[in-house]
């Protein structure tokens, strides 16, 4: 075994030094905003990579959580004058609830009948989300009111960046401990062979449907905090783009990497900024890199540098 | 009373021929080598734009239609050699996502190249509708739904009857099989997209006529043409038709019936209930899962 | 790179004993949507800025300063237009922001506008984005309820009092539709029917079936942009309704007379005097600024004018003329200049601004057209 290997904690004393020294040193509130982005998508991808990469299902429709947690957010303080807190509980309940039953209803579903139906449900909450207008501003979206933790306001952006951070921190860790406990490696069995799980005892749809729930809360809640943090939300922070974005992060990491996830979500928000100057060439650019990558390193970045360095490491 | 409903159908079809194409190149290459192929509705826009092309730059119709169906048939194999068929090891999952790279890639070359105009392209025959029963057609649907039965015909000829179909045939259902049998399945893949490509820059040409092109219309039609294939029973030519069909007229319905604002909701609703009921798709072949 | 070159540009200038600050570029940030569903505005808008900045730089610029653009493009999706304002804001540090092809674009970067105070003017119509009124946020284009204003008037005076209304799902056509129906009323218009199609929609026969057979529909209204019309037209065409057929002011290009040929015959539209620029009077105020722009763009592009690409022209010359008064350096001072434009003859009507209006437009600007022939035609 390598060194990488040997502790995942120690991924995570990195990520904290990275996390304390962008909170010093960013100039300004342009890269503060992308750190801040990157922060909120990886903790969605490393929930998303639950679902994906250890229980091996796929979702085409997991932007429907986020934007579920986004227009609550929106929605309940302005027109019902809910405690912006409360209405981020609200959100994350509602995600959850709504993957469980879905779970229940469709885990007998495989391969491309979940990814149907995870799509559906990413449509059908898009469309939602821009036709009743008198709720939800129809497709111009609508203003979010300021995020109020018990009577604190955040300051600036500095302190997005360290709460999405901390969160950020919070979120690994729990993973890296939720994966070396029992339920954890009933995930692995489930991806390794779904009969041979079921058969040494893993009972498939409860895990199915917690893995889900487990992956749709946390996603419904870093839409809450972004619709905070942008003050605005438009209905294609549900939509099929932004779910195959996520997608897209997931694989290009590294599916069943909790690292992987990270380094995902971090390439996949910066690339297209730093594209943004090449005025047109951004899409060919983006396709290209994605296509590169995916060719050279098939298992995605972080797993297949894993086994390189394994194998130089002799 | 029969005649909005005549109307909803006729369109409903129209648009439903279009999603089958699509359907039918996913299923295709699916079968092939197990990929949900993402670039498939950039080969039905390319087919479109490079017939609008061509057709400006002073070529006659046949001319331009068939440079707008072999330069991206082409451009499907040169693809295939030089992504998919590298990436050979990788999981579905990685694959799926070069395709995803794929169509980013051909989006942006159109709009650079082709700009970011709509264009429209004059039907094949008289551009007056055709009055049926209180409903009216387009002029061009009947070429539409002609080429599709043709297609269809041969499809299902090619399949049944040829060795190169049974190659595809055979490869689809047990690789390594088809391997031991002395099939070259490399081959196999590389034909599978150039059809895929030829399908579906086919009906880029003979739809557009009708709907107008423009360099991102690929995201929905592969969208739509992916929940047919779905729906009809994914690696099933038969239920790819049939699936385009169901969504198009789903879609035509819903919106003439219930509610034009909700029209794709009623349109997914509708194939829950189909999946609910039938898991694996219309036509979908009951498989068995490998222990 | 840009910023690189600048800087040794000033040490230059420095080492030669010029002041510094007479070659340090006027920085006009800019987001528009040139890709995505709002293309079909974004480019002529975004060319239009770079014909005009180009040309005044060959005049020697602003104040002897070179102008300079920074440009994002949000790709129609109104997050990213947020982020690229805190980019231009924070980072790029530019003196203006003229942008936000879209509604919703503009009112995602409106909050960092108001709270970085600097001046913002959109290309967007919606009537929210000036209703109720932000101190730092301007915009050239008519509101989408002067359009319906302008439509149902000319309706009102063909005796026509029974209307479908069919919008697109978009942005433009969703707050045109909320405009629509709050001012139908006061022209004692009842909309008999009201349905919705999507932008991306290749076929509307459907909606426009369930149109047709609704009883005493008198006048179809369809309210969209680019393409999205030019498929219910041609639809319209096919289903031979032959009611009067209006449209907004989103079909404002050639592109639209091009994709619907004949069927676009007997069309009515509300339009900048941009389209008809040639038949104008002589003694029309707008007709010198409207040729003006017209030959200018079609030399540099060979395409035809769209109202889209004359509302940035008049962004672009309000703010450039708000810089020649009030200097580049406080943004506070610019913002008063603008707000106290008077009288500056656009491409899309004579505008005077005031406190309570960062418009400045009035109906008069709006002229009703038809099309007749394939070709814009003015209705008397």
């Amino acid at each position: 075994m390598n060194e990488v290997q040997k502790s995942p904690f120690l991924g995570l004393w990195f990520l904290g030094v990275t996390l304390i020294l962008l909170l010093a040193l960013l100039p300004n509130g342009y890269f503060l905003d992308i750190a801040i982005r990157m922060a909120i998508n990886a903790i969605i991808i490393i929930m998303l990579n639950l679902l994906i990469g250890f229980a091996g299902q796929i979702s085409l429709g997991h932007a429907a959580f986020f934007g579920i947690g986004a227009y609550s957010s929106a929605i309940l303080p302005a027109h019902f004058g809910w405690p912006s807190a409360l209405a981020l509980v609200f959100g994350a309940l509602f995600s959850g609830v709504l993957a469980l039953i879905l779970a229940r209803l469709i885990f007998r579903f495989k391969g491309h009948y979940l990814a149907m139906v995870t799509l559906g449900l990413g449509i059908i909450v898009s469309v939602i989300l821009t036709n009743e207008t008198a709720w939800t501003g129809g497709p111009d979206g609508m203003a979010v009111q300021d995020l109020d933790l018990l009577g604190h306001k955040l300051p600036g952006d500095r302190s997005w960046l360290g709460l999405t951070g901390f969160l950020l921190i919070l979120c690994v860790w729990g993973t890296i401990n939720l994966m070396e406990s029992p339920f954890g490696r009933a995930l692995r069995a489930l991806h390794g062979s779904e009969t041979a799980a079921a058969a040494a005892g893993v009972d498939l749809a409860r895990y199915k449907m917690a893995v889900f729930a487990l992956s749709a809360v946390p996603t419904s809640i870093m839409g809450s905090l972004t619709a905070h943090y942008v003050g605005f939300v438009t209905p294609n922070l549900a939509g099929f783009t932004h779910s195959i974005e996520m997608l897209t992060m997931v694989v290009l990491g590294g599916m069943a990497s909790i690292y992987g996830s990270v380094l995902g979500a971090v390439l996949l928000t910066a690339l297209p900024q730093l594209l943004a100057t090449l005025d047109g060439w951004e899409t060919v650019a983006l396709g290209a890199i994605l296509v590169i990558t995916m060719i050279f390193l098939p298992k995605g970045i972080v797993p297949t540098l894993t086994v390189y360095l394994g194998k130089h490491s002799r | 009373m029969l005649a909005p409903f005549l109307q909803y159908l006729i369109s409903g079809i129209t648009v439903g021929m279009v999603y089958a194409f699509s359907a039918l190149g996913f299923s295709l290459i699916y079968n092939a080598s197990g990929v949900v192929n993402f670039a498939q509705g950039e080969f039905i826009m390319l087919g479109g734009m490079l017939a609008v092309f061509f057709s400006k730059a002073g070529l006659p119709f046949p001319a331009a239609a068939v440079l707008a169906i072999v330069i991206p048939t082409l451009l499907g194999m040169m693809i295939e050699r030089l992504t998919i068929a590298r990436a050979k090891n990788a999981e579905i999952l990685s694959l799926i996502i070069i395709t995803i790279g794929i169509s980013l890639v051909l989006r942006g070359l159109t709009q650079i190249f082709m700009g970011k105009a709509v264009h429209a392209l004059a039907p094949i025959s008289d551009s007056r509708p055709i009055h049926l029963a209180g409903a009216v057609m387009h002029s061009q649907s009947p070429w539409v739904l002609g080429f599709t039965v043709t297609v269809m015909a041969m499809l299902w000829y090619f399949f049944r009857h040829s060795l190169s179909g049974k190659k595809i045939l055979a490869t689809s259902c047990n690789r390594s099989a088809a391997q031991l049998m002395g099939i070259n399945t490399q081959w196999v893949m590389t034909f599978s997209y150039a059809m895929a490509a030829a399908l579906g820059s086919l009906a880029g040409v003979l739809i557009t006529p009708i709907t107008m092109t423009s360099y991102d219309v690929g995201i929905m039609l592969g969208l739509k043409g992916f929940i047919g294939a779905v729906v009809g029973g994914m690696g099933s030519g038969m239920g790819a038709i049939a699936g385009g069909l169901i969504v198009g007229i789903a879609e035509s319905l819903g919106a003439g019936y219930i509610s034009s604002a909700y029209k794709d909701a009623m349109a997914f609703l509708l194939i829950f209930v189909i999946l609910f009921l039938r898991p694996r798709g219309l036509f979908g072949a009951k498989a068995t899962d490998r222990v | 790179m840009l910023k690189g070159l600048s800087f040794l540009v000033i040490l230059a200038n420095i080492g030669l004993g010029l002041p510094a600050l007479a070659s340090e570029p006027i920085r006009i940030g800019s987001v528009l949507s040139v890709s995505g569903s709002a293309a079909f505005l974004g480019e002529p808008e975004l060319k239009t800025l770079q014909l005009y900045i180009e040309k005044t730089n060959q005049n020697g610029g602003v104040l002897g300063r070179p102008l300079q653009l920074i440009h994002y493009d949000d790709g129609s999706d109104a997050g990213k237009a947020n982020s690229f304002a805190k980019r231009l804001i924070d980072d790029d540090k530019v003196d203006i922001l003229l942008g936000g092809t879209t509604t919703g674009s503009t009112m995602s970067m409106v909050p960092l506008a108001e709270k970085a105070e600097i001046p913002f003017i959109s290309l967007a119509g919606g009537t929210v984005i000036i209703e109720p009124v932000k101190k730092w946020v301007f915009k050239t284009p008519h509101t989408d309820r002067m359009a319906s204003e302008k439509v149902f008037t000319d309706m009102k005076s063909r005796g026509i009092s029974k209307v479908a209304l069919l919008s697109e799902t978009s942005g433009f056509g969703q707050s045109g539709k909320k405009e629509t129906e709050a001012v139908a009323g006061r022209f004692g218009i009842t909309l008999v029917a009201n349905e919705t199609y999507g932008p991306k929609d290749t076929d509307v026969t459907a909606q426009l079936t369930k149109i047709r057979n609704t009883p005493e529909v008198e006048a179809v209204f369809v309210y969209g942009l680019g393409q999205g019309p030019a498929v219910v037209t041609n639809n319209y065409q096919q289903l031979a309704i032959g009611l009067p057929l209006y449209h907004a002011h989103g079909i404002g290009s050639e592109q639209f007379i091009t994709l619907t040929g004949t069927a676009s015959e007997g069309v009515r539209l509300p339009a900048a005097a941009l389209l008809i620029a040639d038949k104008l009077a002589d003694s029309d105020p707008q007709k010198a600024v409207v040729t003006g722009y017209r030959k200018v763009y079609r030399e540099a592009f060979q395409e035809d004018v769209s109202t889209f690409g004359g509302h940035a022209y008049d962004a672009l010359m309000i703010a450039l003329n708000a810089f020649a008064k009030a200097g580049v350096n406080d943004k506070a001072k610019v913002r008063d200049a603008i707000e106290q434009t008077k009288g500056y003859m656009g491409t899309g009507g004579a505008v005077t601004m005031s406190p309570t209006d960062h418009m400045g437009l009035d109906e008069t600007a709006f002229r009703m057209l038809e099309i007749h022939n394939a070709t814009w035609t003015l209705i008397k």
